[in-house]
């Protein structure tokens, strides 16, 4: 496994490891939406969908772990490549200019960043039940598990959390919105007739992934779902 | 015109430990500069004053001022060769310039380049890139015929668009991680579209990177700063293209064999 290792340590190999783990990740952060939209269904149908997951058991786990592995990966290789890209220019320019780098191409360690903090408080959130404990566990009447609609619901019925969901979604937007079109790049994919269209389609997508969780963010407090009591 | 400019002064070269040294930026007020002056120029002027005043002049790179060798380069106003597009330091006039313009002039900053002195850095590491295997290995001999060999138009284009980086190292300036990937994918690029070229892309992808990691590059972010400051408007595709090459040449390469045939590859 040793060549699998060095291809890693390389330059290229890193960017590569970053590129597919970022397409599965969005691939992750997209089934994700489509998942929780029908959240805007009612508590019937969100709910059955989250027992349908619950039901796959072994399949959930394997998925889980896999999708770990995938998130630890961007991050380790993310910060391996952040600290050399940092350390090849130790003295930086008395005057810094930027000719067409993007906003968001430019703050992509601090996105991810932020993107993380952000996964570990979801996590706690609505996975572990730490952060807001009396939203979480409920039984559902006859949906045999978490009421997750009860949960979600009451959570985005807090101010503060719902605009914190939604301030990340922000964040959300500007990493994926460089990263998708940064990955076909760095897969190799350059052509005179497709690139202009993956960026505007991966502006196009971010907007929409993170569009779409705002909208299921902010879905209490619009007032197109009714809170679970 | 008159202008006023902030130069890096730096007398010792710099080291890995110590890559700042005794550096500064230093503020010289320059007048009676014409317009058609070329950014050397001008700072040959300001030499030759400060040459009549006793002080050490500024130090800088360059050689044909014809904007094809790849000699020279500053960084001006946060910009590797300045704010005109596809030109290079010695063909950029003060006539971009406004009268009275505050101009910061420094030079390349990278860990693989380090300062010489002044605005001069130490480009080896490009050399040592293409020394890994950015060119053609051929055996001597009669000259084969002209044509033996058909190119598309379109492939020599191609090969063309890479083969005219000049080497100047604006990209690696520009870059934000000071990533050399411009220049070894236009390296890449330039013999992957000729099939003379294509003989040895597995080792050649493979060497050039390894040789651009060693020498303490940073590596690519997709940001297209390089793109932008290129003299020769070099497209990011020859990275894209280099990534292909690099990854292809890992895919394809077969554990060493037992049994050597002949030959070296």
């Amino acid at each position: 496994m040793s060549w699998l290792f060095d291809f890693w340590r390389s330059s290229i190999g890193g960017k590569v490891t970053m590129a597919i783990t970022g397409l599965l990740l969005f691939g992750f952060v997209l089934a994700h939406l489509l998942g929780n939209l029908q959240l805007l269904a009612g508590p019937e149908k969100l709910n059955a969908y989250a027992k349908m997951l619950a039901d796959t058991g072994a399949l959930l786990w394997v998925a889980r772990i896999g999708l770990l592995a995938v998130f630890v990966l961007h991050v380790v290789t993310a910060i391996r490549l952040a600290r050399g890209n940092r350390a090849a220019r130790p003295v930086a320019y008395a005057k810094e200019a930027t000719v067409q780098a993007t906003f968001a191409s430019r703050s992509m360690v601090f996105s991810g960043l932020s993107l993380l903090v952000f996964v570990v408080y979801h996590l706690l959130h609505f996975t572990f039940g730490v952060t807001n404990p009396e939203h979480y566990a409920r039984k559902g009447a006859g949906a045999g598990g978490h009421d997750v609609y009860a949960m979600v619901t009451q959570s985005f019925a807090v101010p503060a959390i719902a605009i914190a969901y939604a301030a990340f979604q922000i964040v959300l937007f500007l990493h994926l919105r460089h990263g998708m079109q940064s990955l076909a790049q760095t897969l190799g994919l350059n052509h005179g007739r497709y690139t202009p269209m993956i960026r505007t389609l991966s502006f196009l997508l971010a907007a929409l992934i993170a569009g779409g969780n705002l909208l299921l963010a902010l879905s209490v407090q619009l007032g197109l779902v009714e809170v679970a009591r | 015109m008159k202008v006023v400019l902030h130069i890096w002064r730096q007398q010792k070269r710099a080291t890995p430990q110590d890559p700042k040294q005794d550096g500064r930026m230093v503020r010289y007020e320059l007048d009676h500069v014409s317009p058609d002056m070329s950014f050397l120029e001008m700072l040959d002027v300001l030499n030759e004053r400060l040459i009549g005043k006793g002080e050490d002049p500024v130090a800088f790179d360059h050689d044909c001022r014809e904007g094809v060798c790849g000699s020279c380069g500053v960084v001006i106003d946060g910009v590797p060769h300045g704010p005109e597009r596809g030109t290079t330091t010695c063909q950029l006039h003060m006539r971009s310039f406004r009268d009275g313009a505050e101009i910061w002039v420094e030079p390349w900053r990278a860990k693989a380049f380090p300062v010489l002195r002044d605005l001069v850095v130490d480009r080896s590491a490009f050399d040592k890139v293409v020394q890994a295997g950015a060119f053609v290995s051929v055996n001597t001999g009669a000259p084969q015929d002209a044509n033996a060999i058909p190119v598309p138009k379109a492939d020599a284009d191609r090969a063309f668009d890479a083969a005219t980086c000049i080497g100047c190292g604006a990209c690696v300036a520009a870059c934000k991680n000071a990533s050399a990937m411009l220049f070894v994918g236009a390296k890449v690029s330039h013999f992957l579209h000729l099939p003379q070229g294509r003989v040895e892309r597995e080792t050649r992808a493979r060497n050039l990177v390894a040789a651009m990691d060693a020498a303490g590059f940073g590596n690519c972010t997709n940001q297209l700063e390089c793109e932008a400051v290129c003299p020769k408007e070099i497209p990011v595709r020859v990275i894209a293209e280099m990534n292909r090459e690099f990854v292809r040449a890992r895919l394809v390469e077969q554990p060493a064999s037992g049994k050597r045939v002949g030959g070296d590859g």
